[in-house]
């Protein structure tokens, strides 16, 4: 189904300070039984946030008021290895994020983002701590992610990079499609395959 | 040099010219044969883009039960139709029951599955083979008995064994739930092309020894993984010897390999065994397709990313001792020692060893058997049945052995019964079931007690696979039979 499109985004950070987070973090095994993508959000990093009660935990990032409704997760190197569950991807959109941040992703994450609108932007080791102090000296400190461009910037400071992207992928989210909406896209093309073929084969 | 050349200029050579600048080189790629894998994927090509994955035809979409609910909900999300319910057919066979299937299935979740799978194909207007239907069965085996399979096609079905029509000269390869959805919307699908791979056999096989063995050799020899990332093409003179119902069995399990589809080119063999099949082209129609059938070789100076090549005289009856198919041993041979598994292979070696009760350095022949499954996608036709009831005909099963029969579809069922194999397998102790995919997986009540050995002519040996605990050795229908007559694992050609 059509996403909603991406060009430029800017946005202050939810910074999650830890390496190697792995799928079962972002979201535990328990919350996979669900048959809808939608309400992960909800349970992500549900270890990390909540305590066993069910209450949130005063010093989580994400419960920090300060970055409440910030659009940009930034986490450290290896996000998302571990399991393959979907899921993972589909918690961290529906909590509100449209891009993360990282030194490295694991390959199956990557897909399972790019596959549900959500941009992982894998940046270098030292720019990454530069994101990290940006935020540590300033809480509202924001970051520009354009698209087009493929580039990443802190604000306040102008520093930059560009990031890769499948040129594939990039052409989906800059148009809010998904796979299917790309191949209907080119159901002229279908269609004139079609009737140049004899047969059904 | 083949005439679909001039068409795919513009696509396949034209994108290989940042690559190549040099001329020369551009003028060599030009001329260049084709693999069978190749030519079957430029001529469904329907729109390239650099960087993008390219947008494949799909002719035929088969469905099944288990994996296509979901596909079903998501076009209902999307108000979307099938795009061609006449390029789409369905039957129910993962978890139908192999007895009794005149009456409402019991168990529940089962039950709902095939109830789905009725409604959504109604719903969605395509056409259902389903319980009771004169051509219901195992996806991969109606296919092409009924002729809907036939060479130069692309195939997929949410299912990693369709690698089996593969064996007609056509690419196909099984695909997740996204996938089906996506094919059902646009009858297309979006691939990156694999790299290419020949796996060769000459020479003439020994007496006793069958396909199922030739594939249960190459995968011991390249491991479960060897052929990650390729189309597989098997050729060779062996291969062109075989009967297509043993070409399926081997292209069935190039997956166990990791290959993302198998293939073999499609020959007089072929052309004999589809003609006059149900949906098979007639008349004039036929001798076209025909025509265009026998361009569909690879050219004597195509290029494969990589080649093996095997002799059909090294080749013994062959079983797997372990957990994943890779895990095979000649009936003659030892089960490897540890100290000749690769350091940081070790611990998962022994502990598929423990979880299959087996010695590393012993042998598998005279082990002890419980339980005989002949079926399955891959060894359930008429030639499996005919060379079972052959080697069985007079002969008694072992006492304490518990032998299924399941047939790979309600038409093989009644050729069988036509032929008399019933009243054979009656005789010997073996029960004749009815079609569905069964004790292969274990999703319908077909399952095998933990710790009980089952000799099994299916397709993998994964922990669990025939039911929680089952220990799982995977051959031939021959073997299998022999082991049922004998009640422990038997060299076959030792009985022949």
């Amino acid at each position: 189904m059509s996403k909603k499109t991406f060009s430029k985004l800017v946005s202050g950070i939810v910074p999650v300070q830890i390496d190697n987070i792995d799928t079962d973090q972002i979201i535990p095994a328990r919350f996979l039984k669900a048959t809808t993508r939608e309400g992960f959000g909800e349970n992500l990093f549900c270890d990390w946030r909540k305590n066993a009660d069910g209450t949130e935990k005063a010093d989580f990032p994400l419960n920090l008021a300060k970055y409440k409704g910030n659009r940009i997760l930034v986490a450290g190197n290896n996000f998302g290895c571990g399991s393959s569950r979907e899921h993972a991807a589909w918690s961290i959109v529906d909590y509100g994020f449209d891009v993360v941040v990282s030194s490295f992703f694991a390959d199956i994450f990557k897909g399972n983002a790019l596959n549900n609108g959500l941009l992982p932007v894998q940046v270098s080791p030292a720019f990454l701590e530069k994101i990290f102090a940006a935020v540590n000296k300033d809480e509202k400190a924001q970051l520009e992610v354009n698209l087009e461009e493929q580039s990443i910037k802190i604000v306040a400071t102008g520093e930059f990079e560009k990031f890769d992207i499948n040129a594939y992928k990039k052409m989906c989210l800059s148009n809010g499609f998904d796979d299917i909406d790309y191949i209907l896209s080119l159901k002229p093309q279908i269609e004139t395959y079609e009737k140049s073929r004899a047969f059904n084969f | 040099m083949p005439v679909d050349h001039l068409l795919d200029f513009d696509g396949r050579v034209l994108s290989n010219l940042l690559f190549f600048c040099n001329f020369a080189e551009l003028i060599f790629l030009y001329f260049m044969g084709k693999t069978l894998f190749e030519k079957i994927w430029d001529a469904h090509v329907v729109h390239k883009q650099e960087g993008f994955p390219d947008v494949l035809y799909i002719n035929t979409h088969f469905i099944h039960e288990v994996t296509s609910p979901q596909a079903f909900d998501g076009l209902r999300k999307r108000n979307l139709p099938v795009f061609r319910v006449n390029k789409t057919r369905a039957t129910a066979d993962h978890n139908v029951p192999t007895k009794d299937q005149h009456l409402p299935i019991k168990e529940a979740l089962s039950r709902h599955q095939v109830e789905m799978l009725t409604k959504n194909t109604k719903e969605f207007g395509v056409e259902l083979y389903g319980l009771g239907h004169q051509y219901q069965g195992i996806v991969h085996v109606i296919g092409p008995e009924l002729g809907i399979t036939v060479p130069g096609m692309t195939i997929v079905c949410g299912d990693s064994h369709t690698s089996t029509h593969g064996a007609f000269g056509c690419i196909a390869f099984g695909i997740g739930t996204s996938e089906v959805e996506m094919v059902m919307a646009t009858q297309c699908i979006l691939q990156y092309r694999p790299k290419t791979m020949k796996i060769e056999i000459n020479g003439k096989l020994a007496k006793g020894v069958t396909s199922k063995d030739i594939i249960l050799y190459i995968i011991t020899q390249i491991s479960a993984a060897g052929a990650n990332g390729y189309a597989v093409e098997f050729a060779g003179d062996t291969i062109r010897s075989l009967s297509m119902e043993a070409r399926m069995t081997i292209c069935n399990m190039s997956i166990e390999m990791g290959g993302r589809c198998g293939m073999i080119a499609p020959d007089q063999i072929t052309f004999d065994y589809v003609k006059g099949r149900e949906f098979a082209p007639k008349g004039a129609d036929w001798d076209k397709a025909e025509a265009y059938w026998k361009t569909l070789y690879s050219d004597a100076d195509a290029q494969y990313d990589k080649v093996y090549s095997f002799k059909a005289e090294d080749i013994d009856p062959w079983l797997t001792y372990g957990t994943n198919p890779g895990m095979g041993v000649s009936v003659k041979g030892l089960i490897p020692k540890v100290e000749s598994i690769a350091a940081n292979e070790q611990t998962s070696y022994k502990k598929a060893l423990e979880y299959m009760g087996l010695e590393a350095g012993s042998k598998l022949e005279g082990k002890k058997i419980d339980y005989v499954f002949i079926g399955s996608c891959t060894n359930s036709r008429m030639e499996d049945l005919r060379a079972v009831a052959e080697f069985v005909k007079g002969k008694k099963k072992a006492e304490g052995v518990e032998v299924w029969i399941i047939p790979g579809s309600k038409q093989v069922e009644k050729a069988a019964i036509a032929e008399g194999l019933d009243k054979i397998f009656a005789e010997a102790g073996f029960e004749l079931r009815e079609p569905g995919c069964s004790a292969c997986l274990g999703m319908n009540e077909d399952k095998v007690p933990a710790g009980k050995y089952c000799i099994s002519t299916s397709n993998r040996n994964f922990e669990g696979r025939q039911g929680p605990g089952a220990r799982t050795l995977l051959a031939s229908p021959l073997m299998a039979a022999a082991a049922a007559v004998t009640g422990k694992i038997t060299d076959v050609r030792e009985m022949i």
